[in-house]
């Protein structure tokens, strides 16, 4: 490989084999990194787990430290769901679990056995977009696009929340129907941010969701 | 974040059997506030035992006319409960003040009572902390310390307990129920759950390492208009500056206990009897206040929030 190859590696390619470094890699990563682990570190503990993904069963080996973010992108490579800031606040990684929206960077792929996972490749295709995708493509509810697969995924469930009579902090009564008004859905979505600012247009693309489901 | 081992369990008995064998081992429920502290290497267990399988996570009816709630229902069910609507509002207001709809989904009631504080000097690894590196000092004191306690502190160590819904079972009087690996249980009334700081802010609760929570319960409904109110820098998705959980009659009298100022949800005896007036109630739940600089207008905001509260019980626009 001369200079120009190493250097025409893809940044999507780095940030890939970095985090797969640090998570696992597929040449049998527990021997490798046992057999390397100085004296008072600890070693590596790999975990099978099974969950079905977007409707598709899926069996992984993995370093228990993974995350079901780091599961999702770097061994099942469905890089729709995006990493933020890693840590809850963002909520870029917002996936749909069992039915509930969580944030996929605060939870341990492990801990998701049997699991039915449902990322932003599972709602709709290109050819076929859900409800929600073709809403926010329709009200311009993005401008960068980064956050935007969680904002779907967060949009999808909330609106099954108030649905299902989820309160919210600015529901006036805790009982009886809950209303998919303007002020819940900027409530509820409080732990997606966007960057670039495409609030208002995201809370029309979710109206008329809602507003058709009505 | 620091390897470790990892086992799921499928009874509390097996939870608390499992964290006695392991040495350094957590339990792990939604896992929100244990896996991001996991990953600063703020929380570096050897051993994870994974609770979720241990299937308390229903609310049941006690004998009593009370709820038992299981340490493993979310946020989210919780406040959405049909009972606690109806009969412990406070509680259902006080969780959806907190934290976010992807949050609450995953945390869970035990969980949330052991959430740590966020204190940034406590989360900043380049800091000294008393809490997370016993001896170390406190940066907070002489840092930015807006959001930091003014009661029930000390000089190692004046963080906050962050939570809203424990605010709300304190006001309660709810009990946490406990298991240890020797198979003894205990129930600790919520107002001796959380620890004073003192010379070991590292050390939060009264629970031993082994000992498991497997439910949170509930006296029977008090009846009474139930107010949570929270101000924070941020309308939404914000920690506290202050809260006020509260169960009073038309009158004005009942009970209050306060979030984001102590160690602890703060509820203070006098500071009930001193109901209906506002004054006395704030001065009793503020008087051993010893603030920073940066944090002394919390002692003013405590007054007027439940002035705020009181106006809201009495039916006057707050």
């Amino acid at each position: 490989m001369d200079q120009l190859d190493y250097f025409s590696v893809s940044r999507r390619g780095v940030l890939a084999s970095g985090a797969a470094g640090l998570a696992a890699g597929s040449i049998s990563p527990q021997v490798a990194f046992a057999a390397s682990t100085p004296a008072g570190e600890r070693a590596i503990t790999m975990q099978t787990v099974s969950m079905r993904i977007n409707g598709k069963a899926q069996t992984l080996d993995l370093d228990t430290r993974t995350t079901l973010l780091d599961a999702l992108r770097e061994h099942v490579k469905l890089t729709g769901t995006k990493k933020g800031c890693d840590h809850g606040q963002c909520g870029a990684c917002t996936v749909i679990v069992n039915g509930e929206r969580i944030n996929s960077c605060l939870s341990l792929a492990v801990m998701h056995e049997g699991d039915e996972v449902t990322t932003i490749e599972g709602l709709g295709t290109p050819e076929n977009l859900h409800p929600m995708q073709a809403a926010f493509v329709k009200h311009d509810g993005y401008q960068c696009g980064y956050c935007t697969p969680g904002q779907i995924c967060s949009a999808v469930s909330v609106l099954k929340e108030i649905a299902d009579g989820v309160p919210s902090h600015v529901s006036a009564e805790l009982t009886g129907p809950m209303e998919a008004s303007n002020i819940e859905m900027r409530e509820r979505m409080s732990g997606n941010i966007c960057r670039c600012g495409a609030y208002s247009n995201i809370a029309e693309a979710m109206a008329e969701v809602a507003g058709d489901r009505a | 974040m620091k390897p470790f081992s990892y086992e799921r369990v499928s009874s509390p008995a097996e939870a608390a059997a499992a964290a006695a064998r392991a040495r350094g081992a957590k339990f792990i429920a939604g896992g929100t506030n244990l896996l991001d502290l996991m990953k600063l290497e703020i929380e570096t267990p050897h051993h994870l035992v994974d609770v979720t399988g241990t299937g308390l996570d229903t609310i049941t009816e006690t004998d009593e006319g009370g709820l038992r709630i299981g340490a493993l229902v979310s946020n989210t069910a919780l406040a959405s409960d049909e009972r606690v609507k109806r009969d412990y509002a406070v509680l259902s207001r006080a969780i959806v003040a907190g934290a976010s709809g992807q949050l609450r989904n995953k945390a869970t009631t035990g969980g949330n009572l052991l959430q740590r504080t966020r204190c940034p000097y406590f989360y900043d690894t380049n800091q000294a902390c008393n809490k997370r590196k016993p001896g170390s000092g406190c940066a907070a004191k002489e840092g930015v310390s807006r959001q930091l306690g003014i009661v029930g502190v000390s000089d190692a160590c004046i963080a906050t307990y962050p939570g809203d819904m424990a605010v709300a079972l304190r006001v309660l009087d709810a009990v946490v129920e406990t298991v240890k690996a020797d198979g003894t249980t205990r129930a600790i009334p919520l107002g001796e759950f959380h620890r004073l700081w003192g010379d070991t802010p590292h050390i939060e609760t009264v629970l031993e390492p082994d000992e498991m929570i497997t439910a949170v319960t509930l006296p029977k409904p008090l009846g009474g208009t139930h107010i949570y109110h929270k101000v924070r820098d941020r309308r939404s998705y914000a920690f506290a500056l202050v809260s006020v959980a509260a169960v009073l009659d038309a009158e004005g009298k009942g009970r209050v206990a306060i979030g984001g100022i102590a160690p602890r949800p703060w509820r203070v005896e006098s500071a009930d009897a001193a109901l209906p007036d506002v004054k006395a109630a704030a001065r009793a739940l503020t008087q051993e206040a010893s603030p920073t600089d940066q944090n002394a207008f919390k002692i003013a905001l405590v007054e007027r929030t439940l002035a705020g509260v009181m106006a809201k019980a009495r039916g006057e626009a707050a």
